[in-house]
């Protein structure tokens, strides 16, 4: 049996880094960790043995591990955890900390090491992991001396979740591992290198403020942040407060509710033509928790020519990165509008207001229902069939932007995608590590034909977990956004876009014990779809679609978000 | 475009210039130049980093420098008053009818022969950039055989001190 840890009178109780290591997880109430065994590894398997409130998943590739983990992430609002072992099992990971990065979601990833003496010599599955993934992890650490596993394993925690959230990852070598240790958890966390703002400076609340009071057309631009501190509350009510309509941007989605008036929908590349536009005519640009991101600005010459922009953002390095900002305020946007809003004067903007909705009447999303089941049809159907009571989870591409543009988010943390990286193979681990962070809701994953290949091995480990994930497959056989990228910008010439074989999706469904559905019409879905999302269990259902459609409105290369082409 | 001169305090650990190289790196920042070595804190390591670039530039470099949780404080003396020097080692060609020349010549920077071959001389001369520039000029006619070069350290000139206490970064830049 494991040795009790340190009692609280600070008796030091002696036990291997590796017994500390699940230790110090269960401290952190850490529930469910997604990893992978080997050899290097093989110490802190070992120790979780042990561990009675610790649930370890097995997953089918670490790449699942470490998006299943992300996905917990999301949904949670806490820390993902995942572990692997050394060279593969580490280099496994990197696609899935690099998307998490990107999308600022806060992991702890453990990598096993070959033993201290080895390291450098290109022993047996060793690799570089720490160095590796320097770029991409907020930050890492190879633990060589055994007593600092606490304090390492605690920083570790501390970074991840504060401040801008990211992935924190700890290689240890194997001997470290097995080293014996006299354990005591540290109760405070001391960098003198990390200290995040979250008040926002006083001066700059109330310039904010007088901006507000003064401007005649200002848009909220929201970004992913809003959900990274729970702000959705707070965005709803600054939004109503000060009346100014709001553009989400993709990893902003689900802050605010789909179906409010004041909502315009995503903005930039994919986005509506009305938020783009009242970008383009606001006179007060309010960007909370987002980036600038090269999606969203396209053309800089013609991205809000007319506003004078303020930026909220936790973290510094974002403000005056891709824009000038006239007002830049670093701080937790909760705390920022919770100071903002009893600032807010009553402000009459009916005039700006009425234009928005003119702006909505004029250019609405649409597609044409000619030609076949439409993909954007079967988002509507989810829609109906949900009214944004599910986590939608998605993967990459032609999908993922119809999920954006037709699916109207009404909780925070209801959208699970790869926003930043656009890491197609995300979804189906991700809704598996949706399913332990929210076990009592239906999680429905939208993928394609294409993504769903990346990973797909990943229905193993869904079906060992007993998970009901319901899978729409919008399945065009084509990777979809390159062939649209292809048609836009190679004239046609489609190249390696076309899949000439796939696998029987309704029979691969069987294989694994799920049921499987294929919907060929409209007829069918608006029949067989709520039937297949009622009925309990995991389900495949495959929607052939065309493969010609096309993601709209669009804002082609070098334009500016005011001259997206749109269908019909 | 201007030069910066950086001032930046780090946890003395494992990695922590290669977290720095790495970042100039990947985000496309030049360096000019890079000294680093502890301070009189064993845990607390100096760099001072020169880096070319406009305003913008060095205010993205500096965010993201402080961004890295090794890093603990950055300080861009470029417009202080400052104290810097560099050190330079350079082995010329010297016959021996030209040392009395050469020497002579290298008197005038206060530099020192440090090492002495059959058809060489080694120097050694501190200084700002200017003046190891200007010696490296006046040797060249000889042959310089290799040159060696330390990268620039700095000092902030009177009783101010970069040092670890002082306003988060966000304060800073905000201009409190």
């Amino acid at each position: 049996m494991r040795p009790v840890a340190e009692l609280s009178g600070g008796v030091f109780v002696e036990m291997t880094v590796a017994e500390a290591l699940v230790e110090c997880l269960e401290r952190e109430n850490v529930e469910v960790v997604f990893g992978y065994p080997g050899g290097a590894i093989l110490p802190v398997y070992d120790a979780l043995y042990h561990s009675t409130k610790i649930k370890h998943v097995l997953v089918r590739h670490e790449q699942g591990a470490v998006h299943a983990a992300d996905g917990y992430a999301r949904v949670t609002g806490g820390v993902g955890v995942c572990i692997a072992t050394s060279g593969p099992g580490a280099t496994n990971l990197v696609t899935g900390i690099a998307n998490a990065y990107m999308d600022s979601v806060p992991l702890v990833l453990f990598t096993g090491q070959v033993p201290t003496m080895q390291i450098g010599t290109d022993s047996f599955q060793e690799v570089d992991i720490t160095g590796i993934t320097m770029p991409i992890t907020k930050h890492n650490y190879l633990l060589k001396d055994p007593q600092k596993l606490p304090v390492v394993v605690k920083n570790a925690f501390h970074i991840a979740s504060t401040g801008r959230p990211g992935p924190v990852l700890i290689d240890i070598p194997k001997d470290v591992a097995q080293a014996r240790i006299s354990f005591k958890y540290p109760t405070t966390v001391r960098l003198r290198g990390y200290r995040p703002t979250y008040k926002g400076h006083p001066a700059k609340i109330i310039e904010i403020a007088k901006l507000i009071a003064k401007a005649r057309r200002p848009v909220i631009y929201a970004g992913g942040g809003i959900l990274a501190s729970n702000a959705s509350e707070e965005l709803l009510k600054f939004a109503e407060a000060i009346t100014a309509p709001v553009t989400n941007t993709f990893m902003g989605l689900a802050g605010f509710p789909g179906d409010h008036p004041l909502f315009l929908g995503m903005l930039g590349l994919h986005g509506t033509r009305y938020a783009n536009l009242a970008i383009t005519e606001c006179d007060l640009l309010i960007g909370l928790g987002a980036r600038f991101d090269d999606r969203v600005v396209m053309n800089i010459n013609d991205f809000a020519p007319h506003a004078t922009v303020v930026h909220i953002d936790i973290d510094p390095a974002e403000i005056g990165k891709v824009i000038a900002t006239h007002v830049p305020l670093v701080g937790d946007v909760k705390l920022i509008l919770k100071a903002l809003l009893p600032l807010i004067e009553k402000t009459d903007r009916s005039e700006w207001l009425a234009r928005i909705k003119s702006l909505k009447a004029e250019y609405p999303l649409s597609y044409n229902r000619d030609g076949g089941l439409k993909p954007q049809f079967i988002i509507e159907q989810l829609w109906n069939c949900t009214r944004g009571e599910a986590i939608i989870v998605t993967d990459v591409g032609q999908h993922q932007m119809w999920v954006a543009q037709y699916y109207h988010f009404k909780k925070p943390r209801t959208l699970v995608s790869s926003g930043g990286l656009g890491c197609m193979g995300f979804g189906l681990p991700a809704s598996i590590g949706a399913c332990f962070g929210a076990p009592a809701s239906n999680v429905i994953l939208v993928t394609g034909d294409g993504s769903i290949q990346m990973t797909m091995q990943e229905l193993g480990t869904m079906m060992e977990q007993g998970l009901s994930v319901k899978i729409i497959i919008m399945n065009n056989s084509t990777l979809g956004m390159v062939r649209q990228l292809q048609q836009y910008y190679c004239q046609g010439r489609y190249m390696a876009v076309n899949f000439s074989f796939h696998p029987d999706f309704e029979i691969l469904a069987k294989a694994y014990g799920m049921a499987g559905y294929t919907f060929r019409t409209e007829e069918d879905v608006v029949k067989g779809l709520p039937e297949a999302l009622r009925k309990p269990g995991p389900a495949i259902i495959n929607c052939i679609v065309p493969s010609e459609e096309n993601v709209l409105p669009m804002v082609l290369a070098g334009k500016g978000i005011s001259e997206a082409i749109d269908c019909g | 475009m201007d030069k910066h001169t950086l001032s930046v305090l780090v946890e003395n650990a494992p990695g922590v210039l290669t977290r720095v190289a790495g970042l100039f790196a990947r985000r496309g920042f030049n360096i000019d130049s890079l000294a680093v070595g502890r301070t009189d804190r064993d845990d607390v390591s100096r760099m001072t980093i020169v880096v070319e670039g406009d305003k913008p530039l060095i205010e993205q470099v500096t965010k993201q420098l402080h961004k890295l949780i090794d890093v603990i404080k950055i300080s861009n003396i470029t417009d202080d008053e400052y104290v810097d020097r560099e050190l330079v080692m350079i082995k010329v060609a010297a016959e021996p009818g030209q040392r009395v020349e050469i020497m002579h010549m290298a008197g005038i920077f206060r530099a020192r022969v440090v090492d002495l071959g059959r058809k060489t001389m080694t120097f050694e001369c501190t200084g700002n950039e200017g003046k190891i520039n200007a010696f490296e000029e006046s040797l060249r006619p000889y042959g310089i055989k290799e040159l060696v070069r330390t990268g620039k350290i700095a000092m902030l000139r009177g009783s101010k001190f970069v040092a670890l206490s002082g306003g988060a970064l966000a304060r800073e830049l905000e201009g409190d």
